[in-house]
């Protein structure tokens, strides 16, 4: 994503400066450079430690086969050299054993990576056969740990699935291949008048499928919905290698169960999404931005029903962030200039969408002057071009990033009821007090910080320390599941189980509900070759 | 200057907005603009936010800063973002669908300074839509006024005298002149600031001026030149990756880059 800030930004100052003037767009580069300076450590520099080493407790399940000659002689008896990546010398495959956040480490000593859904049928056949454990990966932007490997599983990653299959102008409905890269995707669709109905800050690396696999919800659910509201079809390879398709696409289908549904947000233990096909809305012509601070956490909600109100269907995104958040954020982003100069405790992003842009800005005008009349908003700025647009979204979405580019992040997604939606990030802070962790180096912990998309009573707890540490996670885990179990939220709004969370499904569901996708999971999955030691 | 006053004068255009990709229309002879996006030009942007950092800078040596804009009655949006940032009037000239070339742009520009009582003029160094760099040259030859283009820094040595730091072609030039001039903004001179909500509510009792080319019947504003065609610049081949070393110097060598 950074990268393509990057770029972005060197391509208006090349059209800023016209054509045929190297040194000018040289300089007109440098001249920009204040506004891109970025910090470019994302994360901890050394590497994370073994998972295995991590977390002691969990153990290699002694059922699944170690990796031998004759199975990595099979692999490469159907996939080409191009389509299979060893461990060796040179490669350590830290990019697929690693997450994102660089918080797991698993040890694979290999990855397959199939051209072909058919390729990958086959391999799902013979390690289901073996009972070798297999990892399914996406863009590998997951949170929780969940596409990563623990121990020596095989990793299938489906990037070399990443086709558009199909795309029919007149209803908007997408095929398209599971690695398929959102961007890509949504790029594709801005061609033909449409619009992913789903965008999140990873939209440069994750995959379509990856985002269907752990149900993302991301910055436009408010808008758009879930995706167990917009995938139509899937086209899944179960684990014993059949493939499961239901890429016919209707949007009205009542004979028997929905079955798609089970795979979506089962974070690849039922079954490795190949394909997709998804309902897509008509793109909006005409967007807005509105950066605005309130005084409390009481106002932001209030704000949230009048732009509900007065707003209504033009309304695409209600985001909120604390002030730790953008105090964060700005020690990340120097250079690109933030709406206020002052701070406020807190601040909302709304973002409007429509198919006229007079329409829209009269509505929204109309709702930021009685909105400050009212005094509910103390200060408050509206994008006037894109780039001002695209930079007032930045000091959202580059939160995640700010919080771990110091050492690390703990990240909390949670739902909770929205009265309750701040109370965790007081009480996560309070509680890091007491244990005297939190405060300036060498203390561990930087600051709790809390955002989210208040449209969907969803926050985002992020932890921002200088290293991670066991006495940290200590004072958080449990603790947070409780607080939200306490006040009957859900510990996983959309990040997914993962290996992260696998222990504490029982904070938010009951035994039943438990039991039941248990038995589904062995159901499909007997063996229990996909995505092992996590989910569940 | 006897009054020791300045009144700032800073005209500002609506073009595409530049993250968006212009396209060329169906005739093949303009940019498509149905449907697209329009904003404030950049670097007018800048030319904006420096008159009214002079102003915030020095307040009893600013008496006015007024924004101008030839264009369609929605250029009327971006001069009231002008007035939210700081500027104090505004006068709107519709032009319909005309466009204007530079020489007939400078030339009701000339009309506006005069009624305007300018003597600094600060503007962009181009518009991004056309790229032609000419209407601040030409504003400044019709006025008989020094110019300072290309301005990565303005500082006022007193009242009346203005230094410029210039971008020029490798490096920096500074100049120095007496007012009245015209400044042309280029990008390094600073980073606009957003528009305030509470700052927009107040533009609106800010004074727009409206006007259409017809107020200006005494400057000849019609076209010398004529568009023949307009081509999208020819789409680059895909790149190749190359296995080894020798196998670039190879490639390279195929397409005597080397």
């Amino acid at each position: 994503m950074i990268r393509g800030i990057i770029v972005k930004q060197l391509t208006k100052a090349a059209r800023l400066r016209g054509p045929g003037n190297v040194a000018g767009v040289l300089r007109a580069a440098a001249a920009l450079a204040p506004q891109i300076t970025i910090k470019h450590n994302y994360s901890s520099k050394a590497q994370p430690k073994l998972t295995s080493e991590l977390y002691p407790s969990v153990k290699r399940n002694p059922n699944y086969k170690k990796l031998a000659n004759e199975d990595i002689q099979f692999f490469q008896s159907i996939l080409t050299e191009n389509e299979i990546l060893q461990a060796n010398d040179k490669e350590d495959l830290a990019f697929y054993n690693e997450d994102w956040m660089r918080k797991y480490r698993g040890q694979s000593k290999i990855v397959l990576k199939p051209k072909s859904v058919e390729k990958i049928s086959q391999i799902l056949k013979y390690c289901n056969e073996q009972k070798i454990a297999v990892v399914p990966q996406g863009g590998n932007t997951g949170l929780v740990g969940g596409s990563v490997p623990v121990f020596d599983e095989v990793v299938l990653s489906v990037s070399n699935l990443n086709e558009i299959r199909n795309f029919d102008p007149v209803s908007g409905i997408l095929k398209c291949d599971a690695g398929v890269i959102l961007e890509n995707a949504d790029n594709f669709l801005a061609e033909h008048g449409y619009i992913f109905p789903l965008d999140l800050g990873a939209k440069g690396s994750c995959h379509v499928g990856g985002v269907v696999a752990c149900n993302a919800g991301g910055l436009r659910l408010l808008r758009y919905g879930s995706l167990h509201g917009s995938v139509l079809g899937l086209e899944v390879v179960l684990p014993n290698g059949d493939i499961l398709n239901s890429m016919h696409s209707l949007r009205k289908d009542n004979t028997g169960y929905d079955l798609k549904q089970l795979f979506i947000g089962s974070e690849g233990t039922i079954g490795i999404i190949t394909g997709v096909s998804i309902l897509t809305p008509p793109r909006p012509k005409a967007f807005n931005v509105s950066f605005l601070a309130v005084n409390s956490y009481e106002d932001v909600q209030k704000v949230f029903v009048k732009a509900k109100k007065e707003l209504l269907e033009i309304l695409s995104a209600f985001e909120f962030m604390d002030d730790k958040s953008q105090q964060l954020t700005k020690h990340h982003l120097a250079g690109v200039p933030h709406p206020f100069e002052e701070s406020y405790p807190f601040y909302i992003l709304i973002e409007t969408s429509g198919s006229n842009k007079d329409h829209d800005d009269e509505k929204l005008e109309k709702f930021l002057e009685s909105a400050m009349e009212d005094g509910l908003v103390v200060d408050g700025v509206v994008a006037q071009d894109e780039t001002e647009l695209r930079n007032l979204w930045q000091w959202r979405e580059l939160i995640p990033e700010s919080s771990q580019c110091q050492g690390g992040v703990y990240k909390y997604d949670v739902s909770l009821p929205l009265k309750h939606l701040y109370s965790l990030v007081e009480a996560a802070n309070a509680r890091l007090s007491e244990a005297a962790l939190l405060g300036d180096a060498p203390k561990p912990v930087i600051q709790a910080v809390g955002y989210g998309h208040v449209g969907d009573g969803n926050l985002h707890l992020n932890v921002a320390v200088r290293e991670y540490n066991k006495q940290v996670e200590k004072a958080l885990e449990p603790f947070v599941y409780e607080f939200v179990s306490s006040k009957n939220g859900s510990i996983s709004a959309e990040h997914g189980l993962g290996f992260q969370k696998k222990n504490y499904i029982g904070y938010t569901k009951n035994p039943q509900e438990i039991k039941m996708i248990k038995d589904l999971k062995t159901h499909f999955d007997p063996n229990g070759i996909l995505n092992p030691y996590k989910y569940i | 200057m006897a009054s020791k006053q300045l009144r700032i004068l800073v005209p500002v255009k609506r073009v595409v907005d530049y993250q968006i990709r212009p396209r060329v229309n169906k005739a093949g002879n303009a940019i498509e603009t149905n449907g697209v996006k329009f904003s404030i030009n950049p670097f007018d942007d800048i030319a904006v936010e420096e008159a009214v950092r002079i102003k915030e800078k020095n307040k009893s040596l600013v008496e006015n800063i007024h924004a101008v804009s030839i264009g369609p009655a929605k250029a009327q949006d971006i001069l009231r973002n002008c007035l939210a940032k700081g500027a104090d009037t505004s006068t709107l000239i519709d032009s319909k669908d005309v466009q204007l070339e530079p020489l007939a742009v400078a030339k009701v520009l000339k009309e506006i300074v005069d009624k305007q009582k300018t003597n600094l003029i600060i503007m962009g160094k181009q518009a991004i839509d056309d790229d032609c760099n000419n209407t601040g040259q030409m504003l400044a030859g019709l006025l008989n006024w020094p110019q300072a283009t290309n301005a990565a820094k303005v500082e006022f040595v007193d009242s009346d005298t203005v230094k410029v730091t210039r971008e020029i072609d490798g490096g920096e030039e500074t100049i120095s002149g007496t007012l009245p001039m015209v400044i042309t903004t280029d990008l390094r001179l600073n980073t606009p600031r957003y528009v305030g909500l509470q700052n927009l509510m107040k533009a609106k009792k800010k004074p727009m001026e409206k006007l259409s080319l017809k107020d200006f019947s005494n400057v000849d504003v019609q076209p010398r030149l004529k568009v023949i065609s307009m081509e999208e610049p020819k789409p680059r081949a895909p790149g190749v990756a190359v296995k080894s070393v020798d196998e670039l110097i190879e490639k390279l060598k195929d397409v005597k880059a080397i």
